[in-house]
């Protein structure tokens, strides 16, 4: 059996090469369709993984005894579902590991894999080692994040985001009900086996394979009549994630909306860019400036062919970064970067342009950088866009999701008869347009 | 014809609409919880009254008909949509419409594009709210509305949630304040918490509609909204039924009243709730259980004829009041408990008369007070001593179990918790504003469900699926508890998940404990709250330890006290208590007055009692009561105030430029002023924040969860706008100076950005040029050139070389004012020293110096004769080390280090300011505490906000210097 190694400095618990040949990795699954096909990339570099699904009351209830309970929501449950399954008997706790992902912003997040270890102590479980998911925060000899690994990684987020938009798109219309779903297990079926084999990763094999994608979604049967359209926009995990907003989509679709989600793919990129701009801005080293404009700009070309395989197949693409990040000039600055930072007042700014005017700002109560570009934004925003209809909604394990939906509710009512009058008027045109053809 | 619904959080409203949609039929009824029994009810009445109604459109809405709306297939309105369509129909050329119902508080704005806002899940109830307070004021609905119109002033109570209300309330209470001022200040708090939370930003003007129950029943209450939006708001008639007419104004299907009936009755929700397991299983389990805990007993003896020495003890808590007398061997001859319905001086009064009535020989050997009450019991009634409550509950455990590890007690408003380590009290967890009112909640709710407490609390025993309504504040489980009931939880499993939540709460929010282990072994609980079996069966099984809890739990605060005057007392034979003449003589008048001796301005209670004894209450310091100033001279607060005071005004070529004084200003204004000073700006600041500041700007801040300290920044801005700023400078600063702490020097996303949300939600900030750009002060290299980029956008005729010059010179100023800080804090610490007096590291972020901010804080602990110096003072004595967290924001970095220093030293303490909201508070309270706790030191944390109950900081901070002198 591994032994348990220690960093030398910090004291912190080592993920080794031994234990990547000895342990099951336990991740948290955020978004279904993008962690399902990533965790294949993991599997084709050796690693044992596996996606936690569980759901329940009890995950909150065991974050709540293990972390700070003003901690925000998503720090609650990613914890929580962990320690639940340590406790669980499912695993072999000396043979397991956690991984979850630091970015290093002045946000709380990056803060969530200390919390983690001072959960798992907490709960006797400090010989399960944590592995942090992010560039350069932490090193472990059993783990590194290569070029490669990156490079097969961003192709699973852009297989993700295109499933998830075209499906999007497509659900609430289609006649065959669960064709969309269908197709969606189907592919990430097929793109798991890709990336498994290391496989599906190039630029030319990633173009291929989402015009493939994009035209048979493009062949589901659908009768086009006109639905409120609603975005999700927020903290990342509590946008995604359906424990954490209490099967959002769901309710949505239930109450007869087409849904459109931004990417995860716009998150990298502003992530990415955020270094950039902060060399701009505040100065620093140039070399680190051209290493993560080579990524960013890999980033924009991946980008690229998800907006072309769209548009060729006559769907709403998916949000170009650059414009994004141009509309939201004057309204948030650039150095805004913390948590969702500007993108979430610019997608917002986006969606409402794209005709998603009715939006739901999903956070987690008590969330720093939403008080400024979530909420403290909005003002603005409906300046800007006056037929944007915006709702945020505060998650937390005490929220009653009863509350929740009537405040959704409440933006749906407003939205359904904005589409009203928009249809009325439509016709109105119609008729005119019939009159003046009789004439 | 038109039937529309409504059902609310607490009653139900049903309307006809005839087809030209004349109000043809109306009735509003409570509910009492009992929501599917009375909709089936009414839909029967109203077709016994109007036949035709069989063929009527009908809609439903109202919160709490969501779910019954969709199983029984009734169209439904949202509510607030509802409103507006009533609105529109009925008030044509309505501008902005309030209204306040049973839990929720909206605001329509009709016109200059349509805007609907309703309150969040934090902000609480409203319509609840009062019913809330009006219970703890001991009166009627009705009354408080005439109660409130013969105010003569108004208090300041917390606007944002009713659990803050209420615990400013308390105090005041116990102070002697009116009725009438504290019902007018209640009614305040609901119009600045609905003006504050809901407005975001935006102007009330125009046509003012009110609507709802509280609006339409209490006419002083729309006498305050009228005043604080300076209009006059009309409340139509029916204005009951606006939501009601708006579902009908929406029906667009007709029902078929039999199905409908039928289906509603046999509504039982999804059935689908989390629940525990049952309390008990068995009666036999249940006895075995009452069985054990009869064994902690203290004896009651006859009061009467009784000859011997006597000792008194009193409890004047927040919301009960408690006496006992004790013989010498600490048996109980009396006792006594009841609600204090706002005034604790009649109660002690009468409890005392009893007992000499009762035995008017006895002989009372001495007496001693505790609780919130105890000054003024003190002051009227010439008791022996007074002691802080720990210290109470303290000796009073010991007396059943000598051994003691630790004590919890959880009263009517509060949970007061302990841990002793050799003999005296190492840790004290009192709750947070957020998560009180426990026994109180549990009293409210079973009250408004219609049942007494005892009876209620009973009912849960035997449950078979108890809720499980998590461990959040009390506003929250409210709705909790509401959904639970609509999923089929019978009254029954809520009254046992009541029960449960109030020890999740405990534990999990105040102690946060994870295992039995860490409290210990030995445990007593006590407080009015462990009476309830329900309540103490969940502790037990949410810890997996039997616990002690004696027969007298309601009482061991008095009881303690008793024994505190018992011990204290060796060999004294007269108390100085008042005698039954000194009673007969009794007179209590209250005056209220404005402090005004320096800038706090402290809202003065002055008790008179007959024979010349005075209480004064509501003061921070004792300037108030001896005429004399509390020396600053060992508090790096008020220092730290003086010496920001001192970057005066120049005049500049550029004109007058303010910068707010709020959040990082508070450290960084030096460097600021320095650097703008020289650019020829002539730089002044915004005032130390005041209320009236506060409420300057309070309408422009756009997320009500935010933190006090940079809600302030909008009454900073506007302060500075109407002096006639020209130029507004506040920077964003997403890092801050790296002083090598840390990983990282971050500032937190609020601290960083707050300049964005200024600039997105403030109107006036358009009249003035506002910088906002993004500095990099954390690079003094690239510092000139940067700012040369960004400032010459806005001054184009600004040199490079100027802004070079200039930044030298902040650098140089920001070094100066840092080792000015750290020189005086040496100087206090060395005084300290040599006079023998204990040091506090009263540790927070620069911005905690603000008077309003941290309440008087710092002079209050100044008046405990104790020297103040903040966490920047120790923090340099300190190299980087490791810690359990990512150390990554400047402030933060300092905090753990001055943790550190503080284990170094025996005559250092540490007790750290919190602000509510701070997010990463959550992060960096439990790192300081482990830093603390591992070298043996105790933690001690004050959560401040709008409002501070400075009655619980005494408690803490008494309790701190007790068991320092115990060690």
């Amino acid at each position: 059996m591994a032994e348990l190694k220690y960093d030398k400095k910090t004291g912190r618990l080592l993920f080794t090469k031994q234990m990547k040949k000895e342990y099951t990795i336990l991740m948290p699954n955020m978004a279904p369709i993008h962690f399902k096909i990533l965790r294949n990339v993991f599997t084709h570099y050796g690693y044992k993984s596996e996606l936690l699904d569980t759901t329940g009351p009890e995950i909150a209830q065991t974050g709540l005894k293990y972390v700070h309970n003003d901690t925000c929501y998503p720090a609650l449950l990613v914890i929580g579902q962990f320690i639940h399954a340590l406790q669980s008997g499912k695993y072999d706790v000396h043979k397991t590991a956690l991984m979850i992902t630091q970015t290093g912003g002045g946000c709380r997040a990056s803060n969530y894999i200390f919390l983690l270890r001072k959960a798992l102590k907490k709960a006797g479980f400090e010989f399960v080692p944590v592995i942090s998911l992010s560039f350069g925060m932490e090193h472990n000899s059993g783990f590194s994040l290569t070029i490669p690994l990156i490079r097969r990684f961003a192709a699973g987020l852009v297989y993700g985001d295109q499933l998830m938009l075209l499906s999007n798109q497509t659900k609430p219309y289609e006649i065959n009900k669960g064709e969309s779903m269908a197709l969606v297990d189907e592919w990430s079926d097929k793109i798991s086996q890709l990336l498994t084999e290391g496989k599906g990763y190039t630029l030319e094999e990633i173009d291929d394979n989402l015009r493939k994608i994009t035209k048979s979604f493009s062949k589901i049967e659908v009768n086009k009549i006109p639905k409120v359209k609603v975005g999700i926009v927020g903290e990342i995990y509590v946008k995604y994630s359906k424990m954490a907003n209490n099967g959002l989509e769901d309710f949505l679709a239930e109450q007869g909306c087409e849904v459109c989600v931004p990417g995860i793919m716009g998150f990298a990129s502003f992530k990415i860019d955020n270094r950039l701009e902060d060399i701009k801005m505040f100065g620093g080293s140039s070399i680190k400036y051209k290493v993560c404009k080579m990524l960013f700009n890999y980033i924009t070309k991946l980008e690229s062919l998800m907006i072309d395989a769209a548009k060729e197949y006559g769907f709403v693409p998916p949000h170009e970064y650059a414009h994004t990040k141009e509309l939201v000039k004057g309204v948030i600055g650039y150095g805004s970067k913390m948590g969702e930072g500007w993108l979430l007042t610019a997608e917002m700014l986006e969606l409402a342009e794209t005709g998603y005017e009715n939006i739901v700002c999903t956070q987690p109560f008590g969330c720093l950088p939403n008080h400024i570009n979530g909420k403290g934004a909005i003002r603005k925003i409906k300046e800007i866009m006056p037929n944007a209809n915006i709702v945020t909604i505060d998650y937390d394990p005490g929220a009653p999701k009863v509350n929740q939906e009537n405040r959704i509710k409440l933006m749906l009512a407003v939205g359904k008869e904005e589409l009203e009058k928009k249809l009325a008027k439509q016709k109105d045109g119609e008729k005119e347009e019939d009159i003046k053809n009789k004439e | 014809m038109r039937l529309g619904l409504d059902i609310g959080s607490t009653t139900i409203k049903c309307v006809v609409l005839d087809d030209k949609n004349n109000l043809i039929y109306s009735t509003y009824e409570r509910h009492f919880s009992q929501i599917t029994e009375k909709i089936a009810e009414i839909l029967g009445k109203v077709r016994e009254e109007i036949p035709a109604v069989e063929n009527a459109y009908v809609a439903m809405s109202g919160s709490a008909g969501m779910g019954v709306a969709q199983d029984c297939s009734i169209d439904f309105v949202q509510e607030v949509y509802a409103t507006r369509i009533a609105a529109n129909t009925f008030l044509p050329g309505t501008d902005v419409v309030i209204e306040l119902g049973g839990e929720d508080a909206k605001i329509l704005f009709l016109t200059n594009g349509l805007e609907v806002r309703m309150n969040g899940t934090c902000a609480g109830g409203t319509g609840a709210f009062i019913d809330q307070m009006a219970t703890l004021l001991d009166e009627k609905l009705e009354d408080l509305d005439e109660l409130a119109k013969q105010h003569e002033k108004t208090y300041t109570i917390a606007s944002r949630c009713g659990v803050f209300a209420k615990s400013d309330i308390q105090p005041l209470l116990n102070e002697g304040a009116r009725k009438s001022d504290i019902a007018e200040s209640i009614f305040n708090a609901v119009v600045n918490q609905t003006v504050a939370g809901l407005a975001q930003g935006r102007e009330i003007e125009g046509q003012v509609v009110y609507l709802g129950g509280p609006l339409t029943f209490m006419s002083e209450l729309r006498n305050c909204f009228d005043r604080t939006l300076g209009t006059k708001g009309i409340c139509p008639e029916n204005s009951l039924y606006y939501v009601a007419c708006g579902a009908a104004l929406c029906a667009e299907t007709t029902i078929d009243f039999d199905r409908v009936i039928k289906d509603v009755k046999n509504y039982r929700g999804s059935g689908n709730f989390a629940f525990n397991p049952p309390l008990f299983e068995s009666e036999e389990e249940y006895k075995a259980f009452t069985e054990r805990h009869k064994r902690a007993e203290v004896k009651q003896k006859e009061l009467k004829g009784y000859k011997g020495k006597a000792y008194v003890g009193m409890d004047a808590g927040s919301t009960t009041v408690k006496g006992v007398v004790l013989n010498e061997d600490g048996e109980l001859l009396y006792s006594k408990y009841v609600p204090s319905k706002g005034n604790p001086v009649e109660i002690i009064k009468s409890f005392l008369e009893e007992v000499y009535t009762i035995n008017p020989e006895i002989n009372v050997a001495s007496s001693a007070v505790t609780g919130y009450g105890e000054e003024i019991i003190k002051n009227a009634f010439g008791v022996d001593y007074g002691i802080v409550e720990t210290i109470a509950h303290f000796t009073a455990a010991k007396y059943f179990m000598p051994d003691v590890e630790f004590i919890i007690d959880i009263g009517g408003q509060d949970i007061k918790c302990f841990k002793i380590h050799n003999g005296a009290i190492d840790n004290i967890f009192l709750n947070e504003a957020c998560s009180s009112g426990c026994g109180s909640f549990l009293q409210t709710f079973a009250n408004a469900l219609g049942y007494e407490i005892k009876e209620f609390a009973k009912l849960g025993l035997f449950a078979k699926r108890p809720v499980d309504l998590g461990s959040r504040c009390t506003v929250f489980m409210n709705s909790s508890v509401k959904q639970a009931q609509k999923d089929g939880a019978t009254i029954e499993d809520i009254s046992a998940g009541l029960s449960l939540s109030v020890v999740k709460n405990a534990l999990y929010k105040v102690i946060r404990a994870s295992s039995p282990e860490e409290l210990g072994k030995k445990v007593v609980v006590q407080g009015g709250t462990f009476l309830n079996d329900a309540v103490l069966r969940a502790f037990e099984m949410e810890m997996g330890v039997e616990v002690v809890r004696p027969n007298i739990a309601g009482l061991m605060g008095a009881y303690g006290a008793a024994l505190y005057a018992k011990n204290k007392s060796r060999g004294k034979v007269q108390s100085t208590l008042s005698d039954m003449s000194e009673l007969k003589n009794f007179v209590h008048e209250i005056k209220v007055a404005n402090c005004g001796l320096c800038n706090n301005n402290c809202r003065l209670t002055i008790n008179t009692f007959g024979g010349g004894r005075k209480f004064i209450a509501g003061n921070r310091c004792e300037r108030p009561i001896t005429k004399r100033s509390t020396s600053n001279d060992l508090n790096i607060y008020q220092y730290k105030l003086k010496l920001l005071d001192s970057y005066k005004p120049v005049e500049g070529l550029r004109g007058k430029l303010g910068i707010p004084m709020g959040l990082n200003m508070f450290e960084l204004y030096p460097f600021w002023y320095r650097f703008l000073t020289e650019l020829k700006f002539e730089v002044f600041k915004s005032p130390y924040s005041s209320r009236a500041l506060y409420q300057r700007g309070q309408q422009t801040i756009p997320s009500d969860t935010v933190c006090f300290p940079a809600k302030l920044m909008h009454g900073h801005v506007q302060t500075l706008i109407d002096q006639g700023a020209e130029t507004i400078f506040y920077p964003c600063l997403s890092y801050n100076f790296d002083e090598h702490l840390g990983d990282n020097h971050y500032n937190c996303p609020v601290v960083a950005y707050y300049p964005e949300v200024i600039k997105n939600n403030m109107k006036d900030i358009n009249k003035v040029h506002f910088v906002k750009e993004y500095f990099g002060i954390h690079r003094p290299k690239d510092f000139p050139q940067k700012a040369y980029e960004k400032l010459s956008q806005h001054f184009p005729d600004l040199t490079l070389n100027e802004v070079r010059i200039a930044a030298k010179k902040a650098y140089e100023e920001q070094a100066e004012y840092r080792k000015k800080v750290i020189e005086k804090g040496n100087e206090i610490i060395e005084t300290a020293e040599k006079e023998g007096k204990k040091i506090f590291v009263l540790a927070g972020r620069p911005y905690h110096i603000d008077p309003e901010i941290n309440h008087g804080i710092d002079k209050l602990i100044s008046s405990f004769d104790v020297a103040i110096v903040s966490e920047d003072v120790v923090s340099p004595r300190v190299e980087k080390f490791t810690t359990h967290v990512l150390n990554q924001w400047t402030y933060h970095s300092r905090l753990y280090a001055a943790a550190k220093y503080v284990t170094t030293r025996k005559d250092m303490e540490l007790v750290q300011l919190v602000s509510f909201g701070c997010g990463v508070d959550a992060i960096t309270t439990d790192e300081v505490r482990e830093i603390l706790e591992t070298n043996n030191k105790i933690y001690t944390q004050i959560k401040i906000d709008e409002i501070t109950n400075l009655g619980a900081v005494k408690i803490r901070i008494r309790s701190l210097l007790a068991a320092i002198d115990n060690d």
